[in-house]
């Protein structure tokens, strides 16, 4: 997923949507909105971002699952969580640099799906299809010539904690 | 100036994570304690596989000890799950990069081998329950006569014992998004202090058999302030204790300062991650039960108790154990609060 943090206007409509098609229980959030502001007046540089899950090329709370719950769901790499198969013990909220995990109130780890009910119809996740600037796009990261990669070319662009070494795979234009 | 805002809230995870309350502590502490008892009864049995004279009461205590403390960790350890009813989900599949898993298992094959332990000497050291029991009596009479067996239970407890002790200190530092956890050395730190604990409760038991013929509350107080005078073969074996017991307090004092170390030196949040121990908010309790009388004071106190300038007590064993349970709460509740930093310096 690549984010333009140029056209992003911190509206929140990405966290409506996501609590929305996936039911996330009141007081929850699998995305949320980060305002990052650097500098002083008036030379201020203020950063929105859209955030959530990462969905890592070396997710961390998969290999500290014990019960395989937590899992790289193929083919697309986006990690999962087989909720039948989850005893709740936290691990992964542990092992997460960006804190995207919570226990749902039935118990189990919950986090960004991707909406992959919604991608596996051909349809972008629900916070992607609702944004009402277009700042982000969603798309095979594998495929050179998919629109991700061809803004990947063309913009600077950064991840988050890099230096935790996990290769997230939400992309920050900037 | 950076400034971060945003309206994320999960319960557990926001705005700092406390995902792990009392309960991972103390299974920690009793797992690290059993897997202390474990090497220490395992190197026992295996020097003392020809020798029927020696007093064996140890050697039942502590594994029936030992099974009882694990079952109360691992009901701890039950209690912190958040969807209790899946729990069997843990042996339905083994994660290789999972030490949780490698855990699971290896608590698993601990009973066995602690009832194995038990019932080695059961004859010697019971009497008693062995004349009530024939047949089992009769089992362990079998295992003790062929040394092989013996020393299979030895070298089990010994291998177990170091894995039960390394593994709790790699789930933490497999955590690596918490870099107070980030470092490999949590896993001999906790064998140490596991095998100091181990020490620290067989020393207790010496105390408390020797007390036997007092009454219980008699038996606390007396050796509390050492008026208990052990018999001569007791003393040596208490000082023997207390000379071990201070072996591992010294490597567990060279770990912990060699993690502090690391980590100061690693990175940014590293560095941060270490203030937090050393001069932020669990630095009086790190400092005071921990380091001051978790490791120095019973050093010193054991220390002049192996050279006969003091009497000896029960009370550098009783610091050993509180330090021990202290660490764990400090390193686990203090892991949580370490963080990297949240600024991504766009």
């Amino acid at each position: 997923m690549v984010i333009d943090t140029h056209k992003c206007v911190g509206c929140k409509d990405c966290v409506v949507a996501c609590k929305t098609e996936n039911s996330v229980p009141e007081g929850y959030c699998r995305d949320w909105v980060t305002e990052e502001a650097r500098g002083g007046f008036p030379t201020i540089n203020l950063e929105l971002r859209s955030e959530r899950c990462n969905h890592c090329d070396n997710p961390p709370c998969v290999h500290c699952c014990p019960t395989g719950a937590s899992h790289v769901h193929e083919p697309g790499g986006v990690v999962l969580v087989t909720h039948e198969k989850c005893i709740g013990c936290k691990a992964c909220l542990g092992a997460c640099p960006y804190d995207a995990r919570f226990i749902n109130p039935e118990g189990y780890a919950d986090k960004c799906t991707f909406c992959i009910h919604r991608v596996e119809k051909g349809l972008d996740p629900a916070c992607v299809s609702v944004c009402p600037t277009h700042c982000m796009t969603f798309g095979d990261i594998d495929d050179p010539l998919s629109r991700v990669n061809q803004l990947l070319a063309s913009r600077r662009y950064h991840t988050l904690l890099p230096e935790a070494g996990t290769k997230p795979k939400i992309y920050y234009l900037t | 100036m950076t400034e971060l805002f945003t309206l994320k809230h999960n319960p557990l995870v926001d705005p700092a994570m406390h995902i792990w309350s009392w309960q991972i502590p103390v299974y920690l502490f009793l797992g690290g304690l059993v897997a202390g008892l474990m090497i220490l009864s395992g190197y026992h049995i295996i020097r003392d596989r020809y020798d029927t004279d020696r007093p064996h009461g140890h050697y039942v205590t502590a594994p029936v000890l030992s099974v009882v403390l694990l079952s109360l960790g691992m009901l701890a350890l039950f209690f912190d799950l958040e969807h209790k009813i899946d729990v069997w989900r843990l042996y339905m599949t083994f994660e290789v990069t999972s030490p949780m898993s490698w855990g699971s298992w290896i608590l698993l094959l601990v009973y066995p081998v602690l009832i194995a332990s038990a019932l080695l000497n059961f004859r010697e050291a019971q009497p008693r329950l062995a004349a009530r029991y024939p047949a089992v009596a009769g089992v362990a009479a079998v295992m003790r006569s062929r040394s092989g067996v013996v020393n299979l239970i030895g070298f089990a407890n010994i291998a177990l014992g170091a894995g039960l002790g390394i593994y709790t200190g790699i789930l933490l530092s497999s955590l690596a998004a918490r870099p107070l956890w980030s470092s490999a050395l949590l896993g001999p730190l906790f064998l140490f202090s596991g095998l100091s604990t181990g020490a620290a409760t067989l020393h207790m038991l010496t105390h408390i058999e020797k007390a036997e013929d007092n009454s219980y509350g008699d038996f606390l107080v007396a050796s509390m302030v050492g008026w208990i005078r052990p018999k001569h073969g007791e003393h040596e074996g208490a000082v023997k204790l207390a000379q071990a017991d201070n072996g591992f307090l010294t490597i567990e004092l060279s770990i912990l300062m060699l993690f502090l170390i690391n980590l100061s030196g690693s990175s940014a949040a590293g560095h941060d991650a270490a203030a937090l121990l050393l001069t932020g908010p669990y630095a009086a309790v790190f400092w005071v039960f921990v380091v001051g009388s978790g490791l120095v004071i019973p050093l010193i106190l054991q220390g002049l108790q192996a050279a006969n300038r003091i009497r000896p007590t029960m009370i550098p064993a009783l610091l050993v154990l509180v330090g021990g349970l202290v660490l764990r709460f400090v390193l686990v509740y203090a892991g949580q609060a370490s963080h990297w930093p949240r600024i991504a310096g766009f």
